[in-house]
């Protein structure tokens, strides 16, 4: 490690972020008895295993719907990909791939599992993070 | 009455993610440098910390009561398997070479440019596809 980058505004930013996130993954859970896991929503409805699928859409419209909103209504955009066309739809392959494999992303994985305490999810997490940093550090 | 809160809980998953800089792609690789190139970018590990507080509570609600619009709880799945670890370390060397993993890509999905799109694409398409390489090896 060549030291830590601290920016406390952003700090503040992944905080009130990350409670929005897990008051939204408590919410599908408290409410609707489900696991709020993006990968597993969106791949039950596109490879047609999952159920609910009015429910599945309803999530996804306000998911992909909001942040446009926001974005239109303060200009702000922060996604700014450097990743070539081969390796940027090598990754999304391997996204969609290994989340369904593996049951589980940095949502379901990360945040439910996690906090349910679950020795699956976390050895999930452990792992997904270990290979995305071994590859942000092999191929950066 | 479940879409509404579906479509609530959509919303304000995807306002964190915006908030929190996990559609950053910068900040996520910055997140992941931890063995560097260069030095770490520790904040997106607050994101996960103040999205677990919240759950914890939830979960402990669980024993005690049904949720309200439906019968049961999630099932629990457990023990560690092959897959399981295969899948995320797919999932882990994806999620390093853009700095994407599923939610903040479809957050992103309409004003993140054309790369963002390609991206989700992709993801789509390797969800659609497993179950059938799965087919292809059982048969």
């Amino acid at each position: 490690m060549e030291g830590i980058i601290w920016d406390l505004p952003a700090v503040v930013r992944a905080l009130v972020g990350g409670l929005m996130i897990g008051g939204a993954a408590a919410l599908m859970l408290l409410v609707n008895g489900r696991v709020m896991g993006a990968s597993g929503i969106l791949g039950g409805l596109v490879d047609g295993t999952g159920d609910a699928r009015t429910e599945r859409l309803a999530f996804l419209a306000g998911l992909i719907g909001v942040p446009l909103l926001i974005v239109l209504a303060t200009g702000d955009r922060p996604t700014n990909i450097v990743a070539g066309w081969p390796t940027l739809l090598i990754a999304g392959l391997l996204v969609g791939i290994g989340t369904r494999l593996g049951a589980g992303c940095t949502s379901g994985h990360g945040v439910c599992g996690i906090s349910r305490l679950s020795p699956r999810s976390l050895a999930a997490t452990v792992t997904f993070i270990a290979a995305g940093v071994l590859t942000v550090r092999v191929f950066a | 009455m479940r879409p509404l809160v579906a479509a609530a809980a959509g919303a304000l998953f995807g306002g964190g993610l915006l908030v929190s800089g996990m559609t950053d792609t910068a900040r996520v690789r910055g997140f992941l440098a931890l063995l560097g190139p260069g030095p770490w970018d520790p904040t997106l590990a607050f994101v996960m910390g103040g999205a677990i507080l919240p759950m914890l509570f939830a979960w402990r609600v669980t024993p005690r009561r049904a949720p309200v619009l439906a019968q049961s709880w999630p099932e629990r799945v457990t023990g560690l398997d092959g897959p399981l670890i295969a899948g995320s370390v797919l999932f882990g060397i994806g999620w390093g070479l853009v700095g994407l993993c599923p939610g903040p890509a479809l957050a992103s999905l309409l004003w993140g440019g054309p790369k963002v799109a390609g991206f989700a694409a992709a993801m789509v398409l390797g969800m659609v596809a497993l179950p059938r390489l799965r087919a292809l090896r059982a048969a």
